[in-house]
């Protein structure tokens, strides 16, 4: 299945992603609406140490830990996705406890957040991918 | 195949482990009979949102572990409101509490755990007391409570504690009092639970540590210390004890919980056990512990259901770990504290690492908890630390400090 993946080499670190993550998923049409002036909370996070840069996200690994931790029972494999009902969501942070990558957070009101590719919001593929000027990260089959 | 020759599983217990077993079994099964014995007439639901359910959090519907068509869809029959009562190992029969012998082929026992009741004296008398275990309980704690219900708590453990955040806003007074001289004593070190106590006090939930019941009358609990304690309602959370007699009655091994190797096989051919009623190697420290952790009761769950269906999964790295909030303070812990500290702190963080022999043991994060997995991953996959940039990971769980080769496998990859 199509994932996002990094290319590390490219990416400068100027966080766009991370801004057309939180537009995508905030459900407004106007991008200075949903972010100017606001704490962002993005799905995505570009990640920094010396002349490195790159941005994480969920992996949507084949055998998701965070699924099988989920007490609620609100992560599950949807054709191979990683999706979380946030309506079940408790915010016990369990997730948060067990992913490998540092890939969910806290969101804005208590539930948890996590890349689901925008199969879950009008942009219909990732958002971040799209805005990205390097192609620093590619959404593809590999 | 006819359906005289197609496996006949039988697991005993409905809780998630049980869910896990199910779905391992039908991950390399998809047509043998599963029957699953369950003691509580609800399927299978999140036990540890229990307490979100009397805040508010989530609601009976949300609290759904599966899908309604769930057992349908997985090809179970479920037996409700029944107890296994015997095992014949030799037959392959688990006799039930109605006296029903039901055949297996292939058997799980997930039949979790049991909250202790310590024999107190007047405890009999005491006419509103509750355990904090069950959906059944919740319901009748929450029938019982009033706006103005004082409430004492026995056990300032994980449960208790969340029964007690769960009822603020609900009744009275909340009283906790505990033998231990902190809270969450099998998780947190004293300067960690200091924290944790101070949000739980600054929230109304009033404390009596070092101190608990001697005996009771009626409404009155007479103290060790000497005072008395009046209440409404009671609420015992002392602790749990893995239910183990069925596979012992059976001359199984166990010793605080049921032994299990790491395909979750018990010393007994076509028996398997999972999830709060086993015991398992806590990889962080070599010794077997109960694990008595929801994410654990899953995966254990699962692997036995593989197994148990011919499938390869293999279990064998679990460690204690949690996750637990009370109001908006979130503290995670992990593995075990035995090794060189490394502790940053501010004004309202801890954080703790444990580091032994090259390796990340332990952890305790109080107050900043993001990204925590990655220390957790270290610790499960007993990392050699060495082979990454620990200094900027013990500053910051963050994959940078991956080696070039796990970043281009982590993040350029199916994993």
């Amino acid at each position: 299945m199509k994932r996002v993946y990094v290319n590390e080499k490219w990416c400068i670190g100027c966080h766009l992603c991370e801004y057309n993550c939180a537009f995508a998923n905030s459900g407004q049409a106007d991008m200075v609406k949903a972010l100017k002036g606001r704490d962002i909370f993005p799905r995505i996070r570009v990640e920094e140490s010396g002349n490195i840069n790159f941005a994480v996200s969920c992996r949507h690994c084949t055998d998701p830990i965070c699924a099988k931790s989920c007490i609620s029972g609100a992560i599950s494999v949807k054709d191979g996705a990683v999706c979380i009902d946030r309506d079940k969501c408790v915010g016990c942070l369990t997730c948060v406890l067990v992913c490998p990558y540092g890939a969910l957070s806290q969101g804005e009101h208590g539930a948890v957040q996590k890349c689901e590719l925008c199969l879950q919001n009008t942009c219909g593929e990732p958002a971040c991918v799209k805005g990205c000027p390097n192609r620093a990260i590619v959404y593809e089959e590999r | 195949m006819t359906e005289q020759n197609l496996k006949q599983y039988v697991i005993i217990g409905n809780g998630v482990a049980a869910a896990g077993s199910i779905e391992g079994i039908r991950s390399a099964d998809t047509t043998g009979q599963i029957t699953v014995i369950s003691q509580e007439v609800h399927p299978v639901y999140c036990r540890p949102l229990i307490s979100y359910y009397l805040e508010g959090k989530t609601d009976l519907q949300r609290m759904q572990y599966r899908s309604a068509d769930f057992y349908d869809k997985m090809g179970c029959q479920v037996l409700y409101g029944r107890i296994a009562t015997k095992l014949d190992t030799a037959a392959q029969t688990v006799t039930l509490d109605d006296g029903t012998t039901l055949p297996y082929d292939e058997l799980c026992i997930a039949a979790g755990s049991a909250p202790f009741v310590p024999p107190i004296n007047g405890l009999d008398t005491v006419p509103d007391k509750f355990t904090f275990m069950t959906l059944d309980d919740t319901l009748a704690l929450e029938q019982t409570i009033r706006p103005d219900s004082r409430v004492l708590i026995i056990g300032a453990g994980l449960i208790g504690l969340k029964c007690a955040e769960g009822l603020q806003g609900r009744v009275g007074s909340i009283t906790v009092c505990d033998l231990s001289d902190r809270v969450l004593s099998s998780i947190l070190d004293a300067e960690c639970a200091a924290l944790m106590q101070q949000r739980l006090e600054a929230n109304g939930i009033h404390f009596m540590l070092g101190d608990t019941v001697q005996s009771f009358a009626g409404h009155t609990a007479n103290m060790q210390s000497g005072c008395t304690v009046d209440f409404d309602v009671l609420v015992l959370a002392v602790g749990v004890r893995p239910n183990t007699s069925l596979l012992q009655n059976a001359a199984g091994a166990v010793e605080r919980g049921i032994l299990v190797d790491e395909h979750m096989a018990t010393v007994l051919p076509h028996i398997y056990a999972a999830g709060d009623c086993t015991q398992v190697e806590d990889v962080s420290c070599g010794t077997k512990r109960v694990l008595a952790i929801m994410p654990n009761a899953y995966m254990q769950g699962y692997c036995a259901g593989s197994r148990m269906a011919g499938g390869s999964a293999v279990f064998d790295n679990a460690i204690p770990m949690n996750s637990i909030g009370f109001f908006g303070l979130h503290a995670m812990t992990a593995g075990s504290y035995d090794g060189e500290m490394y502790e940053e702190r501010t004004a309202d963080t801890l954080k703790r690492l444990f580091i032994r022999d090259n390796r990340l043991v332990g952890y305790i994060l109080v107050g900043a908890v993001d990204r925590a997995g990655i220390y957790t991953a270290l610790i499960r996959n007993q990392t050699p630390l060495d082979t990454l940039d620990f200094d900027l990971l013990k500053k910051i769980p963050t994959p940078a400090a991956f080696t070039p080769a796990d970043r281009r496998k982590i993040f350029g990859g199916e994993i």
